[in-house]
């Protein structure tokens, strides 16, 4: 069994935080419908959860990129 | 800017530009994974657009509009006219002897305009076939997910008035 390389090793942590990011937002993309729908229906009550969990959403993928990005700089740095 | 880029000493266009083919596969997935991001942040000023609207919106006022004579219509007999405002078509249907009804024109699925089927004593929608109940305009079939707004109606000696909506959505 070989070694994983360290820039392998980082496109392998690059690539989990892109899967993770991929479901996050297909969370939002579902809430925003969900949202917009409910919404257009008069009830406008989940129009604040639907806001602070999408910017919740937002933050984790913001989070997730910035790590991506150390990533990249780390490996390619070093 | 800090959040989303470094301050380094190399220049912008060696981050995004690889040099060495090794590095490319960094700098695809980082630029993928940005484009990802800002995607969220569109959902994100989506949600927030929504809340907006939401808190924003004023109460909309109902003016008292006549709509027709008692004896205008035989019964099955169908008005149009527009309410609250005159981009709001209605339209008013005299069920029985005494009673009329009358609601939105615009279906709730794609807002087409529905008409009255006096064989089924229905609202339908040609455009997806949905069909609407005539007693309280809520779907019987189709596509449409909501009922048709109401329009309440007063009878004042020999008219009916329209004084407000009810059902109404956005």
């Amino acid at each position: 069994m070989t070694p994983n390389p360290p820039q392998n090793r980082g496109l392998t942590a690059i690539d989990g935080a892109m899967a993770l990011i991929v479901i996050l937002l297909i969370v939002q993309i579902w809430l925003l419908s969900a949202t917009l729908e409910s919404y257009l229906a008069g009830h406008r009550e989940a129009a604040v959860p639907g806001a602070i969990i999408s910017a919740i959403l937002f933050a984790a993928c913001l989070a997730l990129y910035r790590f991506v990005r150390r990533i990249d700089s780390d490996v390619r740095r070093g | 800017m800090s959040w989303f880029r470094k301050p380094s000493s190399a220049p912008l266009w060696r981050e995004e530009f690889s040099v060495f083919t090794a590095d490319e596969r960094y700098v695809n997935r980082r630029q993928f994974t940005k484009f990802l991001t800002l995607t969220s942040f569109g959902m994100l000023v989506g949600n927030l657009w929504i809340l907006g609207r939401s808190l924003l919106r004023r109460a909309p006022s109902y003016p008292r509009l006549t709509v027709a004579a008692t004896g205008e219509l035989a019964v099955g007999g169908v008005k149009t006219f527009t309410y609250p405002t005159a981009q709001d078509p209605c339209i008013l249907v005299r069920t029985a002897g005494d009673t009329c009804v009358a609601y939105s024109q615009k279906c709730t699925h794609l807002s087409c305009a529905v008409y009255y089927e006096k064989a089924q004593n229905r609202l339908e929608c040609p455009c997806h076939q949905g069909f609407f109940s005539i007693a309280d305009g809520s779907v019987l079939q189709g596509p449409p997910q909501r009922a048709l707004p109401r329009v309440v109606l007063e009878r004042q000696g020999e008219q009916w008035v329209a004084v407000r909506m009810e059902g109404e959505t956005t």
